[in-house]
């Protein structure tokens, strides 16, 4: 039977989304019948192992270390060394993180370890049923092409999926049996060390979770428009951003910019001002349900990634926009 | 003390092409160079380039909240024209590919750095993450000993994020991910880990491997004075069998079967309106109706 092993994710002690996530993608990875676990890795995971084990797998491992505290954050050398001994012993054919910041630097590294391949940031699966090796799909060169990438001979296939493309599989009843896995033996010689977490509180909604936001390019031509912008997000509930080429300028400071540069965002609307669409601001935003453009070049490439677009003026057009949702929202 | 830092670069199709002007060899997979755009160093590993420098700059002036003139560095100490401060620290260039262009592979050069060391060589054309860790941490093992190995996040043109930590695991060194802010104390690596909003302060004993990202600030430009000392410098040229690699070392861990440019299935509704102000409008009514707003 094939063994496929999912790492899921807490945060605070309660399951993060993508573990759901790695469910829904895990049904393309694998043969109907395979055995899919999920493991869970912290201080305390039981809160987060009892709604792991309603996802519809077979069995959920608990690996709980004082060193993996918060996930083992810092050099994450313990869920690396975790992970390590849990795989040679059960010994997955394929292994699914999330492209988190936790899978992103635990999964190559345990890729290594076990002298495994692994693809990473991917947004789709396909297991041939002969040979049981995948093939997936992943976005390069600021996401201008898709890579199909085919695992070769040996396993464990371990992969990381892009957050928020797979809908998370709802609970089912049957809850998956608890392994408690014991992975003190292997939590020597721990190098990086986390000295502390230090929170920068930002005044309204941050960038990354924001359902709406309003981005702003080298259209606007200055600092003062994006007072405008900061108008429209606050009527919208949403918040600021902008291209690379208006933070370089000095429009607005760099913490809102959006690229393969700065901030990767995946909002339901994201409305641009002046953006023309450059592939390095695109590789920020293909998380967006759907693009509003308004620029006056019709040629942009921003109005083909959009949903909706206006032609023209776009100090104009956002004054009539602003306008309307103000009315429309009775602000 | 004095230290040794290793800064791994990529040289990369300039992130900043027009989307018009990429296009993608069917017949061979790969990526055609857009005519008229050079390369350029991938982004994330200039600002690598920057943190070891700024390593640099910290060891040749101290923080000093009460300054006092100070009695200059002897010039020349290990021997290096150009290495007319930061003697202590000694900031080594390397890359890996099968086609460099001299003066976009020297930008970390005329930035500061003090010597360039690149494998070059045709077989290196199509390397992946795995092996790319493995053909640098042999040149790092060639070069060394280091002390502090820097990379970018991740490159911009295959965006994996796993050449360093390739590094770290296959050298047995620690790897601290993202930083924004590197410092060098009593051997030991000091980092504030970009997160979102916030960032995380961890450390590591040297050598380690440290990634960087922008957060870290903009890489000095180079100066008139770093580009001619980078035209007069070098680089150290090393081959595959130089570090004791066959071509088994290189062959892919994954195959590509395609690469394509995607066709987008999204079609772009334009409003028009009786003006720019009424476009506006007639377009929050239109998102009001889809309940996007």
């Amino acid at each position: 039977m094939t063994r496929v092993l999912l790492v899921g994710e807490t945060e605070n002690g309660s399951l993060s989304e993508i573990t759901g996530e790695l469910v829904a993608a895990s049904a393309k990875a694998t043969a109907p019948g395979a055995e899919v676990s999920v493991v869970l890795l912290g201080r305390d995971v039981s809160t987060a192992v009892e709604r792991a084990r309603v996802l519809g797998v077979s069995r959920v491992y608990s690996i709980e270390h004082a060193s993996l505290d918060g996930g083992g954050t810092g050099g994450f050398d313990a869920p690396v060394a975790a992970l390590t001994a849990l795989c040679k012993e059960i010994e997955p054919r394929v292994i699914l993180f999330g492209r988190t910041d936790f899978g992103a630097n635990v999964g190559p590294r345990l890729a290594f370890r076990l002298d495994a391949a692994f693809a990473q940031d991917c947004i789709d699966l396909a297991l041939d049923a002969g040979s049981g090796r995948i093939a997936v799909t992943r976005p390069v060169h600021g996401g201008n092409a898709l890579a199909v990438l085919r695992f070769g001979d040996r396993d464990p296939q371990i992969v990381s999926i892009r957050p928020k493309v797979f809908e998370p599989v709802q609970p089912s009843t049957e809850p998956a049996e608890v392994v408690i896995f014991d992975a003190s033996g292997a939590m020597t010689d721990l190098k990086a060390r986390l000295i502390e977490t230090v929170g920068e509180e930002r005044v309204g909604i941050r960038l990354e979770e924001a359902e709406v936001v309003v981005g702003g390019g080298r259209g606007l031509g200055g600092s003062e428009p994006f007072e405008k912008l900061r108008a429209l997000a606050q009527a919208l509930n949403g918040a600021v951003g902008a291209s690379r080429a208006a933070c370089d300028a000095g429009w607005i400071d760099h913490s809102h910019q959006i690229g393969l540069t700065g901030k990767s965002i995946s909002p339901r609307l994201y409305i641009t001002f002046g953006i023309s669409g450059a592939s390095q601001h695109m590789a920020g935003c293909s998380g967006a349900k759907s693009i509003v453009a308004i620029n006056k070049d019709a040629d942009a490439n921003i109005f083909k990634e959009a949903r909706f677009g206006v032609i023209g003026d776009w100090e104009k057009v956002c004054s009539g926009f602003l306008a309307t949702v103000q009315e429309l929202t009775g602000g | 003390m004095a230290v040794r830092i290793a800064v791994c670069v990529k040289q990369v199709p300039d992130p900043d092409t027009p989307t018009s002007a990429f296009k993608v060899d069917g017949a061979t997979n790969r990526v055609v160079p857009a005519p008229g755009t050079p390369p350029v160093v991938n982004g994330f590993d200039l600002n690598a380039t920057e943190a070891a420098l700024r390593v640099k700059d910290a060891a040749l002036r101290p923080f000093d909240p009460d300054p006092v003139p100070r009695i200059p560095l002897p010039r020349n100490r290990v021997g290096t024209q150009d290495n007319a401060g930061g003697d202590d620290v000694r900031v080594t260039i390397l890359a890996v590919g099968d086609s460099f262009v001299t003066d976009v592979i020297k930008k970390p050069l005329s930035m500061g750095a003090d010597e360039l060391v690149l494998v070059e060589d045709e077989s290196l054309a199509d390397l992946d993450a795995a092996a790319t860790a493995r053909v640098l941490s042999k040149a790092i093992r060639h070069q060394g000993p280091f002390d502090l190995i820097l990379c970018g996040r991740q490159a911009s043109d295959w965006d994996q994020a796993q050449v360093p930590l390739g590094i770290a695991e296959m050298l047995g060194l620690p790897c601290l991910t993202l930083a924004r802010r590197v410092e060098v104390v009593d051997g030991t690596v000091r980092v504030e880990r970009a997160l979102t909003g916030g960032y995380q302060v961890v450390e590591a004993p040297l050598p380690a491997v440290v990634t960087v990202s922008n957060e870290l600030g903009e890489a000095r430009y180079p100066t008139l004075r770093g580009i001619m000392a980078a035209t007069r410098k070098s680089p150290t040229k090393l081959s595959v069998s130089d570090l004791g690699l066959s071509a088994d070392d290189l062959v892919p861990s994954l195959k590509l079967e395609r690469l394509f440019v995607p066709e987008l299935e999204l079609s772009c509704e334009l409003i028009e309106g009786d003006n720019d102000v009424d476009a506006g409008r007639r377009l929050a009514l239109r998102l009001r109706e889809e309940s996007l707003i």
